[in-house]
């Protein structure tokens, strides 16, 4: 049966006609450059150390079996490895992580104006570190590492369940409009609960907003090294749906006639894009504009289709926040700006112009 | 190859009864046409058989319940054309139609060879090639349709139910779906039953006919003895007139009333 089809459709498509129907995206290698030149522009550049074009030369000199004379003293070549690249690394993975889970949650809510987080992620995540500033902070003042980061973590996840209970409780699993009214309504009361908070603390205002601003100055490799596991596994989970994140493109009821577990298949990308969204927030504070923009992005320049959308979306969304990291720290030094106020100042603009040329597809 | 039989189909959605005990049985080839006024539960009850909406009694494929069988295994005897199928504006038309492949895949699998010249190889038979790499957003409402039935003929299920398949399209488009759906039935022995408003249509392409009101089947059998003006004018309170052309088919044209009964 196989070869009968395999070989009827040969004769009815001209071999270029079928490769090009079923191509693969030629973006990947583009996105993946773009990641190698971020990485390489990010840890070139800084306040202090090595001469700037010195950088790549000592990393190449880092590789096996190359000697490169670059000049790059040991202390010079410890800023760029020991501050730079853990905050180049780590702006690359929180900038994978939002825009594959901002694609996702696009995908199984089919609204092109979902962000990550959409069902509250970052309003617990933002009330966790409240709650850590104001009514812990003098009880935490002496640990040995600070419990903020954990405690967003956990509040966010926290949140989150509680949006798809309240959802589920009312058909939300099936429907997914109800979810995500569940999800303004539960934003809505932490983000109260948040703000009475903070109404009560007046002292530690700034310190919080300057954490949920969103900051990569402060980033370690014990940073990369928490967020990394959680990334990579909520990310393999995203990829392996993105088969069925095509399918519900067709409606929920569509889905079911073509033999797709709805329910299943909202629940896990729901948890596994939650999963890495908590993890990021807790490293890096809440950086907007990234999970919107960036699926976008890739939807004008590589069509809509899930399986090029999330690979495409890590792989721009971490080039775009190791780049958009870039200015926060030179522009206004020696103070930074919010890696999330340089996002949706750089993005803005540049989205706008992109929408100037092409309507955003559905 | 496949039979399908309804036992006493129930829908309800909460204490409205949509569909009341429908029951017929479809031997292999056959085509059944539900017909009825808006609301008598034809659409319910083809996405009941789907599994779209819960329903009670049985529904069986080849003599085994289709409730018994897993969720792939049922989407791929079952293939299903919405009344209004939802077509994203920037999905290609090759990638619409690859859908209908989903049951064949695993969980965490992806698409064949064989998967990519199936949904060739429909593409062609429906003279579709040329819309394989187009936007769907691009396309016509009757080019939309005919990849939608494409979709369906993809997963090569051996039961194909249709939900007023012809309702967007001009006469031209919806005599050429339905022959194509006439071909592949005559060729692979593919058994349909077909929700239709258009009932000399429906009579011209259906071997039987079922007349629901109300949810509950008020008159079946074939088209000489569904589509009789009484019946009509009693179900659908409408005047028309029926005709049996000399090749046997029942055309109903509607009549308007005298002006001098105004």
């Amino acid at each position: 049966m196989t070869a009968t089809t395999n070989q009827y459709a040969e004769t009815l498509l001209p071999g270029r006609a079928r490769s090009m129907r079923w191509s693969a995206s030629a973006w990947l290698p583009a996105a993946l450059v773009l990641v190698v030149v971020a990485v390489v522009l990010g840890a070139m550049i800084g306040p202090a150390g090595p001469t700037w074009w010195r950088v790549p030369l000592a990393m190449v000199d880092r590789l096996p079996l190359v000697s490169v004379n670059s000049g790059v003293t040991d202390a010079e070549w410890n800023i760029v490895w020991q501050i730079r690249m853990p905050r180049v690394l780590l702006a690359g993975i929180v900038g994978a992580m939002l825009s594959i889970a901002g694609a996702s949650y696009q995908g199984v809510f089919r609204n092109p104006l979902v962000d990550p987080y959409l069902l509250g992620a970052a309003a617990g995540a933002g009330l966790g570190a409240t709650i850590v500033f104001t009514v812990a902070r003098s009880a935490t003042a002496d640990w040995p590492v600070d419990p903020a980061p954990t405690v967003a973590f956990f509040a966010a996840l926290m949140t989150v369940t509680v949006t798809y209970v309240v959802g589920a409780a009312f058909g939300g699993a099936k429907s997914g409009v109800t979810l995500v009214l569940a999800g303004v309504a539960v934003t809505s009361l932490v983000t109260a609960v948040q703000t009475f908070l903070l109404q009560r603390n007046s002292e530690v205002v700034r310190e919080v907003y300057s954490w949920i601003l969103g900051r990569l100055s402060t980033a370690t490799w014990g940073d990369v090294r928490v967020v990394l596991p959680y990334v990579i596994a909520s990310s393999a989970v995203l990829l392996m749906h993105r088969r069925h994140l095509d399918l519900l493109r067709v409606g929920d009821d569509e889905a079911v006639t073509l033999g797709a577990p709805v329910a299943r298949i909202r629940l896990v990308v729901v948890i596994a894009a939650t999963l890495g969204t908590a993890a990021a927030v807790s490293v890096s504070g809440l950086i907007g504009f990234v999970g919107i923009v960036v699926p976008h992005l890739v939807r004008l320049i590589a069509g809509t289709s899930y399986r090029r959308l999330l690979p495409l979306s890590m792989a721009f969304g971490a080039g775009f926040l190791i780049l958009a990291d870039i200015p926060g720290r030179v522009l206004t030094n020696p103070a930074e700006t919010p890696i999330g106020v340089v996002t949706a100042f750089l993005g803005a603009p540049f989205f706008i112009v992109l929408l100037r040329t092409r309507a955003v597809p559905r | 190859m496949s039979s399908i039989d309804l036992r006493d189909v129930t829908v309800r959605y909460g204490r409205t009864t949509v569909v009341h005990g429908f029951t017929e049985s479809l031997r292999s080839g056959e085509w059944l046409g539900l017909i009825g006024p808006n609301g008598a539960g034809k659409s319910t009850l083809l996405r009941a058989v789907v599994g779209i909406v819960a329903c009670t009694g049985e529904i069986d494929v080849d003599g085994s319940p289709l409730a018994h069988r897993s969720r792939t295994r049922r989407a791929a005897l079952v293939a299903y054309v919405p009344q209004e199928p939802l077509l994203p504006d920037d999905m290609t038309g090759a990638e619409y139609v690859m859908l209908g492949r989903a049951p064949y895949v695993s969980y965490f699998g992806t698409e064949t060879r064989h998967d990519r010249a199936m949904v060739d190889d429909v593409l062609e038979r429906l003279d579709l090639g040329r819309f394989a790499a187009r936007r769907l957003g691009s396309l016509s409402g009757g080019e939309r349709q005919r990849l939608v039935i494409a979709r369906a003929l993809a997963t090569e299920a051996p039961i194909l139910l249709l939900d007023e398949p012809t309702s967007a399209l001009d006469i031209g488009h919806q005599q050429q779906a339905l022959e194509l759906v006439a071909r592949l039935r005559h060729d692979h022995g593919l058994t349909v039953i077909s929700a239709m408003h258009d009932l000399t249509l429906a009579g011209l392409y259906s071997d039987r006919l079922a007349l629901l009101h109300e949810g509950s089947v008020v008159a079946s059998g074939p088209a000489t003895e569904v589509l009789r003006a009484d019946t009509l004018a009693e179900f659908y309170g409408v005047r028309v007139s029926v005709h049996l052309e000399p090749d046997g088919t029942v055309v109903v044209i509607p009549r308007r009333d005298d002006l001098a009964d105004r």
